[in-house]
């Protein structure tokens, strides 16, 4: 398939041409330029990116499989990009998520698809950025990021998106410990997911305490959902709660904001990505010894460009 | 190794009623440790399912795994599911408790390779980096 096909395909919503041209950006192949700035702006601006972040197991696939099926009673189109961790040692990865959205396998208007980290520093954010946009044009007014929430890349991806839900379950311990200085800040949703679980109303009360304190540091709008995802109880209200901060952050202009920053953070993305061959190739050519500061070197190396 | 940003991506998926996993999941992860990225979908898939599950992820080669004896069945219907959804070229890979008589049946109704409980696992690898080149060279 040429540029001009997949750019075909992609309006006339080929899952073919959605598939291969996500594959043309996170291959970095050349092909994906004319693809990327031949997209449907006014699409892409209108869609609503919704991140679904939270520790392993706590329901977030689960939880987008009822997202998904809420809004396609309303007949929208959904996309989906659901991103697990490569293996740091193989470099391969199982990308298992799609098992709880199969019932949907059939619907030509849910969109999924499975991405890995792939280890890398950058790219990642210019990937999915990317395939936020592939979505968009291709006609999903609702675009769900699935992710992880453990370390800085995920971070990173998760301004990609309009609007953050942390979705959290009792009984999870020490994991939520180490992600509360970090996604707790950033997230405008709190879900406390599991609710059919011992201690849920503990972990619920808790989120509520996080949530007033972001309050009146006016950090936001910032709210509190309980969800059984497994029974699809609470995602009705869950999703009526997206919709009024969106609402609000669409005429506050914070949309507008989120997205400039985060085309930026795509930017430098695709800069680190694209200068990296050229820098290792300079590097290995400016020394041979591999010998000293590595710092000044770099300092070395920029002055060069 | 983790540096390079392309990758094979296949999907691993079981069609049928059997509800015995711990072959696929094998091979999933056997994939993965080789530097595969495996799509895992779960089991009791149909076939129509697998395909449009393989669309969606343009990955580069399917393995479907089968001990319920329906291999001679499922294996093809996912070949023709695929080739209905204009991914004809993806190929296909089944492995299982599969009789020796059934393999020729299979090969020619489509599936590149099949395998049987005896097939080393480098053997299995090796296919599917076979297919993967195989496909994306087409
Ligand atoms: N009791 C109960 N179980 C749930 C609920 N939601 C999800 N689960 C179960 O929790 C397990 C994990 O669900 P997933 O949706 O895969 O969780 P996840 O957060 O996507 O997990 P990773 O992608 O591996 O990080 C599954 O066995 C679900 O069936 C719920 O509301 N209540
Ligand atoms: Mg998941």
């Amino acid at each position: 398939m040429n540029s001009d096909h997949l750019l075909q395909g992609l309006k006339e919503r080929d899952p073919r041409a959605v598939a291969k041209a996500i594959s043309l950006v996170e291959n970095g192949d050349p092909l994906a330029d004319s693809i990327l700035a031949s997209l449907d702006e006014s699409l892409i601006d209108q869609a609503l990116v919704l991140g679904i972040t939270g520790p392993p197991g706590a329901g977030k696939s689960t939880l987008t499989n009822q997202i998904i099926s809420y809004f396609r009673s309303q007949g929208k189109r959904i996309g989906v990009i659901a991103i697990d961790p490569s293996s740091p040692i193989s470099g391969g990865a199982i990308l298992g998520d799609r098992i709880r959205m199969m019932q949907h396998a059939l619907d030509n208007d849910v969109v999924v698809r499975s991405m890995a980290t792939r280890g890398r520093l950058g790219g990642l954010c210019a990937a999915t950025g990317a395939a936020v946009r592939i979505m968009a044009s291709s006609g999903c007014s609702h675009i769900i990021i699935e992710t992880v929430g453990v370390g800085q890349s995920e971070m990173d991806i998760i301004r990609l998106a309009d609007i953050t839900a942390l979705v959290l379950a009792p009984g999870l311990g020490d994991d939520i410990q180490a992600m509360k200085a970090g996604l707790l800040e950033v997230a405008d949703l709190l879900v406390v997911n599991k609710a059919d679980c011992a201690g849920a109303e503990t972990l619920a009360m808790d989120m509520e305490a996080v949530a007033r304190e972001r309050r009146e540091k006016n950090e936001g709008v910032i709210e509190v959902c309980m969800t059984v995802a497994s029974e699809g109880k609470g995602i009705k209200d869950m999703l009526h709660v997206v919709a009024k901060i969106d609402e609000e952050y669409r005429q506050s202009g914070e949309i507008m904001k989120r997205r400039m920053k985060s085309h930026d953070l795509e930017v430098l993305d695709w800069a680190v990505e694209l200068i990296k061959p050229k820098f290792l190739k300079m590097i290995a050519e400016s020394d041979t010894s591999r010998k000293g500061d590595p710092r000044m070197k770099a300092v070395e190396i920029l002055k060069k460009l | 190794m983790a540096e390079t940003t392309h990758r094979y991506r296949v999907l691993i998926g079981k069609p049928g009623l059997d509800g015995h996993d711990r072959g696929a999941k094998f091979i999933a992860r056997a994939l993965r440790d080789a530097g595969f990225e495996v799509v895992y979908t779960g089991i009791r898939r149909t076939p129509e399912e697998i395909a449009a599950a393989a669309v969606q992820e343009d990955v580069s080669a399917v393995g479907l795994s089968s001990l319920s004896g329906a291999h001679l069945r499922l294996f093809p219907a996912v070949v023709d599911a695929l080739g209905k959804s204009g991914a004809g070229d993806i190929p296909v890979l089944g492995g299982g408790v599969i009789p020796d008589e059934d393999i020729s049946h299979l090969k020619q109704a489509g599936i590149v390779e099949v395998f049987t409980p005896g097939t080393p696992v480098d053997q299995i690898i090796q296919a599917f980096q076979q297919a993967c080149e195989a496909h994306q060279g087409s």
